[in-house]
């Protein structure tokens, strides 16, 4: 299932992560996965967090700049070629991958990867059929993760 | 329904008349000024008599507008080198009111009005809103700064003349601005174009949309602003906004003001008189040409200002304005010859980076120019805040538009130039004249 996931835009300068990141903590927003794009001269900070709306106004209201991004978080089985399994579903499609990034998820020992296409709704169609089981919002807050 | 303010006008002001003297009575007018006050100059004030002097001249010898190109030039430095009051004509007793401006670098230029002084003044603020179209059942919230700064008290007095509603809100606050706009049925609005740009943001934020409300036009000066500004202002704000000029060496806000066609700014020659330079050499140009504005006071009394050298960039527009005004008119001013940087040898306009923003994201975000020197060599950087519009949680997509970005301010400045993308309202705010340029060059 789709996720929303948030893009918070930072210079690339000491401390420019911690400033949203504790906010979102003050608000006692659950951040359950992050990932930092970097380059130079910028980052991307992106979030999934407990609720999405409430945070995105909090960070805007702050001044920060916010996109909300659908994207796909699938279970990979923890174990060789699990990944590769779960991205050999799309070869021989046109459907681009434009970043994604895992974080562990205590469940059968699986981890959940997070994956943003350009195309997320081609893409579901394709997990779909091989069977293969993405992750509800629900579940990704359900409390049974790695602390 | 329209808001043009020239369509909801009907007949033309009454305080009008004078934009409207046929040639050779405004020209009759002028010369009899221009002899007087060279006149009143040459006995009041010593250092114009001492440069009338060298050069064997005396007021007799002017007997043409043509002569007044033989007289000399007075500059920003004559007012600092003879600072406080040594270019006044008039006897404290008879000075009613002292303004300064804002000197970037040490002390302020002082200038001083007579009670007629002020008068001519707020005549010219009464003509500059008449021309705009606005009339006495206007609301005008006058947001430029109340002070030392002529902008204020400039367009307060003028607006009041007019028999318009003022509300002498000055600058900042932008929240209270929003509220009174909104509260107080404001049609018209005063203030710098870059702190009604700061106004626009701040509305769309808290949710009021300005088209929806009275306002109708904006009085917009006091620093250079681009065609792309006037129709991003435009449309955001459902108002026509006019480009006001003045400056407080000679007399403040109603030097020059756009009329309903918005092609040139006519200059209220009866009291300022122009002439364009060259301004390398001195030399006067042709109408048409591009060059400084010099501009001669035909009757101020307290400090009459011959031959001040604006800075300003302009040319005079051949021809007649369709609005049958006989009044000159100046293009908008585009630049100062003194906001020229001189990078690595090359020149470089701050309006060239604007026009590239404004070209490459089809609205001006906030920038700033950062001026350093590396290992004895310039360097050229433009902060640019990241917009809503350009943000991308793709690191490719700022990517392309930062590389985009360099490559064109590279082509226009013919300079290399380093981008760097800033977080949202990182970039200091102004609520008057906006701080474009950060020059750390000085070592």
């Amino acid at each position: 299932m789709k996720v929303t996931q948030l893009s918070v835009f930072a210079e690339n300068k000491p401390g420019h992560i911690l400033a949203p990141c504790r906010l979102l903590a003050e608000a006692g927003v659950d951040i359950r996965a992050l990932s930092l794009a970097d380059t130079q001269r910028f980052g991307i900070l992106r979030l999934i967090v407990s609720n999405w709306q409430a945070a995105s106004k909090l960070l805007e209201e702050a001044g920060f700049l916010v996109r909300a991004t659908e994207v796909l978080a699938v279970e990979v089985p923890d174990h060789p070629g699990g990944l590769a399994h779960v991205l050999s579903t799309f070869e021989g499609s046109d459907i681009n991958i434009e970043y994604m990034y895992a974080f562990p998820f205590a469940r059968e020992e699986r981890a959940v990867l997070v994956f943003r296409f350009d195309n997320p709704d081609a893409a579901m169609e394709r997990l779909c059929a091989a069977g293969i089981a993405m992750v509800e919002r629900d579940e990704l807050f359900a409390g049974n993760v790695v602390r | 329904m329209s808001k043009h303010p020239n369509q909801s006008n009907g007949p033309f002001h009454p305080v009008s008349a004078p934009d409207f003297l046929p040639l050779p009575q405004l020209q009759r007018l002028q010369l009899q000024r221009l002899q007087n006050i060279v006149r009143r100059a040459y006995d009041h004030v010593e250092l114009f008599r001492r440069r009338m002097d060298e050069r064997g001249l005396k007021p007799a010898d002017l007997q043409a507008l043509d002569d007044l190109a033989q007289l000399p030039f007075t500059d920003k430095g004559d007012l600092r080198d003879t600072y406080p009051f040594g270019l006044f004509a008039s006897p404290m007793k008879d000075i009613v009111r002292l303004h300064a401006s804002s000197g970037t670098t040490g002390k302020p230029i002082v200038v001083a009005y007579t009670g007629a002084d002020l008068n001519v003044w707020s005549s010219v603020m009464e003509r500059a809103f008449a021309v705009c179209g606005l009339h006495e059942s206007d609301v005008i919230q006058n947001a430029y700064g109340y002070g030392l700064f002529t902008g204020g008290l400039g367009a307060h007095y003028g607006a009041e003349r007019l028999g318009a509603t003022v509300i002498p809100i000055s600058g900042g606050n932008t929240d209270r601005q929003i509220m009174v706009m909104r509260d107080f049925g404001v049609t018209a609005v005063c203030c710098t174009p870059s702190y009604f740009l700061h106004m626009l943001d701040r509305a769309s934020e808290l949710g009021v949309d300005l088209r929806g409300l009275p306002l109708r036009a904006g009085v917009f000066g006091a620093e250079p602003w681009t065609t792309a500004m006037r129709v991003r202002i435009e449309e955001m704000a459902g108002i026509r906004a006019f480009d006001i000029y003045g400056l407080s060496e000679i007399i403040g806000p109603g030097v020059a003001i756009e009329c309903e066609c918005q092609n040139g700014l006519h200059i209220f020659e009866d009291h300022f008189y122009p002439e364009i330079i060259d301004p390398e050499t001195g030399a006067p140009l042709p109408d048409g040409v591009e060059g400084e504005l010099v501009l001669t006071t035909l009757s101020k009394q307290a400090m009459p200002m011959i031959r001040y050298r604006t800075r300003d960039i302009t040319a005079l527009i051949p021809g007649t304005c369709p609005c049958g005004r006989t009044l000159r008119r100046m293009q908008r001013i585009s630049r100062r010859s003194d906001d020229m940087l001189i990078i690595r040898g090359v020149n470089v306009f701050p309006s060239q980076v604007e026009s590239v923003l404004l070209e490459m994201e089809g609205t001006l975000p906030h920038y700033r120019i950062i001026l350093t020197r590396e290992h004895g060599l310039d360097q050229l950087e433009v902060q640019v805040e990241v917009t809503a519009h350009m943000f991308s949680d793709r690191v490719g997509a700022l990517e392309t538009l930062h590389d985009e970005l360099a490559d064109a301010m590279e082509r226009v400045l013919q300079l290399r130039t380093r981008i760097t993308l800033v977080e949202p309202r990182t970039i200091p705010r102004s609520e008057g004249k906006s701080q474009r340029v950060i020059d750390r060059r000085s070592s």
